[in-house]
């Protein structure tokens, strides 16, 4: 397990370092950072005091050195807006998005298990038919306009919820639910597919003969052997739950991760935008592991190394 | 039991991809749709263009479904008194330049990559495959707001980034599948007659991957579209005076409790266009695998009820 | 003694694509305690079929379209699906065919040896681990209590099956069928799998109803057998008598398929043809079309299965041509 982990944990790191170089790359090599750094009307004056302050008129591999060294320190330089750390600016941010996002990836996966199951074991009933609408329409509807028809219908109209902020329950309803669209859509249809293929596999017949339960069946049995892809498709869909973060969060004005990665780019920010990729991308890859060790503790087949 | 192939399969397989499609009603409808943009498209700047930009004060926010001050109001008007019938014909064509150029640049190289990877096997294989990891590791959403912040959000720029994006998709797609080809036997045949390995490639390989790429692509089609949308949404990509239906929506959102008819109308043709595609897919999915293509011969309701 | 499982007139249909086909029809037996029936036919003829409708364990494509399975006497088809469960198991049991995919991957296989005492004894999970393991014993798994933490990729072949029949016998069954128990195996494993069915069937008197398509299995194991072609059952009898003397034009063609004594240089006899498309199945008698005794009457009355001679039936108009030969 030990050793699995540890092969996972490399390769896995390999995007992330990528990453950082990318960001790295991004800032230095095209044109001037001081471009990217300070605001457009900054005086010619101004911009060589920042380069040589930052040391941006060092060799390229001294600067990289200075980099690497920041990134792990977590020192990102300073926001232009407010003068405060970026990190700290990022990691004020971060349980906002964290919150949100946890919430809807569980009700996404208990609920895709619950329909997906359900729709596996009755084809053709209404969670099976749920199943069909809700991934098609999740992977064709836009989550900006569904969010500002949630908006129009049940803030504006009804007045039921309100447009944004994060106190009380009722202003987590449309957040979550635009946010949950996709990911349930997308694991429910993958839920059934599993499950359609464990109930239909033989163990299945071997534990009905053995005068198992319908319960003991489809939970005991075909839902074990159908979390392995389900999980594998989780760890994907966390990934694309950052680009709806970065959506949800601007409507709702959610103070999370993505709305400051908007605001500092409308405010050319570079510094917090730069931050909140990198924290993001090292939380993108912790999540990957963890989903891993799930995997691993699941099907003893992965831990060993066997091809199934 | 294995069921022997029967006289409808057998019809079925002669049946012209014309008369499989007239047989299935949601697909004829959705082809209708996607015709119907596309033509839009073409023409409709040419028709509409200066109307899509003339302002009338005199008819500021007209509310829709009323043909009082003509037919280019019937959709309403927005808050400059512009058309928003006639905006929206105009920016079907930003959309789909948009689109269409991303989604062919990441098939096309995509493709290629994938199949030279899967023919060769061995270490060039590995090394695309770990590229492409990284890419679908990475939020695409983050990955273009990151690039349009360094670059300008330019059309082209949104391209690039988004066709970039989406090669991962074709590559794996692509790879998998010339993979399990170039083992077969009439590659082998090919390969000691001393063909060379882009012939190869060409003549044995592409076709039989091809079919499966464009139903992929048909199905990315959406996905380039809602992350453009999203984009221009958030106020980094179409930028104004252009046109998209993203970008309308956003505008509209300013006015979302006056007039509706702004934000709704433009999100409405997002997702008309994208179920559209979806449903064609789909079918396409159908179409192109001779073992499901009888399936296209039942009634719809009764497609899910005999599994092969 | 009366027969403790039978099956009486049993039908099954299947749905398929163009339409539903009876895949079996009137199919009758019984089989008494501590004896072996074997069911012996191609592959398709409606073997498997029959089994999976005795243990109500039909895919969801197939359905049982009529007649009788009972046991003791009671017709477990029309039980409420509760009953029919709790018979499962200590009623009715069966061994499939394909141990790799039959056993579940992600279980250690100790948890499903003990899945059945967890569920008719109700035992604690500690108490129904240590039956497993005595199970395991008893099938002659080297090392059992170290071996039930394992999982059923780690088995070999062999090791498998032995594992599934643990699994079948496991709450002593009063009937066991085994599905083509040892088709996937080699043979010398062959042997000592078909030695653990016999030995166990013996010691816990259980009915075993062996499902084949080999006839060297049925003459060295079963005591009667019942010959399917085409959904239904031709010939049933003894197995000495049947071999020895066949009464079904069907029987004898596949006994004689068989290279046994036939001197060399002399081709092997094939039975012309093949067997029909369930979509396809002749009028009257279903073989008549293969068969070199065929008369007019054969297309147009379908043969009942009746008495042919002692304690033997056949489903053929012309048995008696056979018989005089």
């Amino acid at each position: 397990m030990l050793t699995f982990l540890r092969r996972r944990i490399t390769s896995s790191a390999i995007p992330l370092v990528v990453v950082i170089l990318g960001v790295f790359c991004l800032a230095r090599l095209t044109g001037d950072p001081a471009n990217l750094y300070l605001p457009l009307s900054a005086t010619p004056e101004m911009r060589a005091e920042f380069a040589a302050r930052h040391g941006f008129d060092q060799p390229l591999l001294v600067q990289f050195g200075d980099y690497l060294a920041q990134v792990v320190r977590l020192d990102f330089g300073e926001s232009l807006r407010t003068a405060e750390p970026a990190a700290t600016a990022v990691l004020r941010a971060f349980p906002a998005t964290l919150q949100l996002a946890g919430a809807t990836m569980i009700l996404a996966i208990l609920g895709a298990v619950v329909v997906g199951s359900w729709a596996a074991y009755r084809p053709n009933s209404v969670a099976d038919r749920v199943a069909s609408f809700t991934s098609t329409t999740a992977a064709s509807m836009p989550d900006f306009w569904f969010a500002i028809m949630g908006v129009l219908v049940f803030a504006v109209a009804l007045g039921w919820l309100p447009t944004s902020g994060t106190v009380g329950a009722a202003a987590w309803v449309l957040p979550v639910l635009t946010l949950l669209i996709r990911p349930f859509g997308v694991l429910v249809q993958v839920v059934r597919g599993a499950m359609v293929s464990a109930l239909s596999a033989p163990y299945i017949k071997v534990a009905r003969s053995k005068g198992a339960g319908e319960v003991r069946v489809v939970f005991g049995h075909a839902l074990r052997n159908a979390a392995p892809p389900a999980l594998t498709v989780a760890g994907d869909l966390t990934v694309g739950l950052v680009n709806g973060a970065v959506v949800v969060e601007t409507i709702f004005g959610w103070p999370g991760i993505g709305k400051l990665m908007i605001t500092s780019i409308l405010q050319r920010d570079f510094a917090v935008l730069q931050a909140a990729v990198l924290v993001t991308a090292v939380t993108i890859f912790a999540l990957n592991i963890v989903i891993d060790a799930c995997y691993a503790l699941l099907d003893s087949r992965v831990r060993q190394g066997v091809t199934a | 039991m294995t069921l022997v192939e029967t006289p409808a399969a057998i019809a079925a397989r002669r049946t012209s991809w014309w008369r499989l499609l007239l047989r299935d009603k949601f697909a004829c409808v959705a082809v209708v749709i996607l015709l119907l943009v596309a033509v839009s498209a073409v023409v409709g700047p040419v028709l509409l263009g200066d109307l899509a930009v003339k302002q009338n004060l005199r008819a500021v926010n007209r509310p829709p479904f009323s043909l009082d001050d003509g037919w280019a109001f019937a959709l309403g008007s927005d808050s400059l008194g512009r058309s928003v019938l006639a905006r929206l014909v105009v920016a079907s064509r930003t959309t789909l330049s948009v689109a269409i150029p991303a989604v062919l640049i990441s098939l096309v190289v995509g493709s290629i990559w994938g199949m030279w990877a899967g023919y060769h096997r061995g270490r060039r294989e590995s090394v695309s495959m770990r590229i492409a990891d990284v890419i679908l590791s990475f939020p695409s959403l983050l990955l273009a707001v990151v690039v349009l912040y360094v670059f300008s959000p330019s059309a082209l720029n949104i391209i690039l980034v988004l066709a970039i994006a989406r090669i991962p998709i074709y590559l794996r797609a692509a790879r998998a599948e010339s993979a399990e080809l170039q083992s077969r036997l009439f590659v082998d045949a090919a390969r000691t007659f001393g063909a060379k390995s882009w012939a190869i490639i060409a003549r044995h390989v592409a076709p039989t991957v091809l079919p499966t790429l464009f139903t992929v692509a048909t199905l990315d089609f959406c996905f380039v579209m809602l992350t453009e949308s999203s984009l221009s949404f958030l106020g980094i990509g179409i930028q104004p005076p252009d046109m998209s239906w993203g970008l309308m929506v956003a505008q509209g959102r300013q006015v979302l409790q006056s007039a509706w008819w702004i934000a709704v109308f433009p999100g409405l043709a997002i997702v008309v266009t994208t179920v559209s595609a979806t449903v064609l897919a789909s079918w396409a999915r159908l179409a192109m695998d001779p073992g499901q293509r009888w399936r296209l011969t039942l009634p719809r309701s009764r497609r899910k009820e005999v599994k092969p | 003694m009366n027969p403790v499982l039978e099956v009486d007139r049993l039908a099954v249909d299947i749905r398929t694509p163009a339409g539903t086909v009876r895949a079996v029809r009137e199919v009758s037996f019984s089989v008494r305690s501590g004896e072996t029936l074997a069911l012996l036919g191609e592959s398709g003829c409606g073997k498997s079929m029959t089994a999976q409708a005795i243990v109500g364990l039909l895919d969801p494509v197939a359905h049982v379209a009529g007649g009788e399975v009972r046991l003791d006497g009671t017709d477990v088809l029309t039980l409420p699906p509760a009953q029919r469960r709790r018979l499962a198991g200590p009623g009715l049991s069966i061994v499939f065919q394909d141990a790799l995919t039959a056993l579940n991957p992600i279980q250690t296989v100790g948890a499903q040896l003990a899945e059945p005492f967890r569920i008719h004894e109700r035992l604690s999970r500690r108490a129904a681990r240590e039956r497993a393991v005595e199970l395991m014993e008893r099938v002659g798994i080297p090392e059992p209590r170290a071996r039930a933490g394992a999982y059923p990729h780690q088995f070999s072949g062999g090791m498998r099956q032995r594992l599934l029949i643990a699994l079948a016998v496991a709450l002593h069954p009063k009937v066991l069928l085994a599905d083509e128990p040892t088709t996937a195996l080699d043979v010398t494993v062959q042997a000592q799998i078909m030695e653990l069915l016999r030995d166990l069937r013996t010691e816990q008197q259980t009915a075993l109803i062996l499902i084949t398509h080999d006839l060297a299995v049925v003459a060295e194991q079963a005591d009667h057998v019942a010959v399917m072609y085409a959904g239904g059952i031709v010939e049933t009898g003894r197995v000495a008598d049947v071999f020895a003397k066949p009464r079904h034009p069907y029987t004898r063609g596949l006994l004689d398929s068989v290279p046994g004594e036939v001197a060399r240089g002399t081709n092997l006899k094939s039975i012309p043809g093949s067997p029909p498309d369930l979509h396809a199945v002749p009028s009257g008698c279903a073989f008549r079309t293969r068969c070199p005794l065929a008369t007019d009457v054969c297309a147009e009355q379908r043969p009942p299965l009746a008495e042919a001679g002692q304690g033997r039936m056949s489903a053929c108009h012309h048995w008696k041509e056979l018989a005089d030969d």
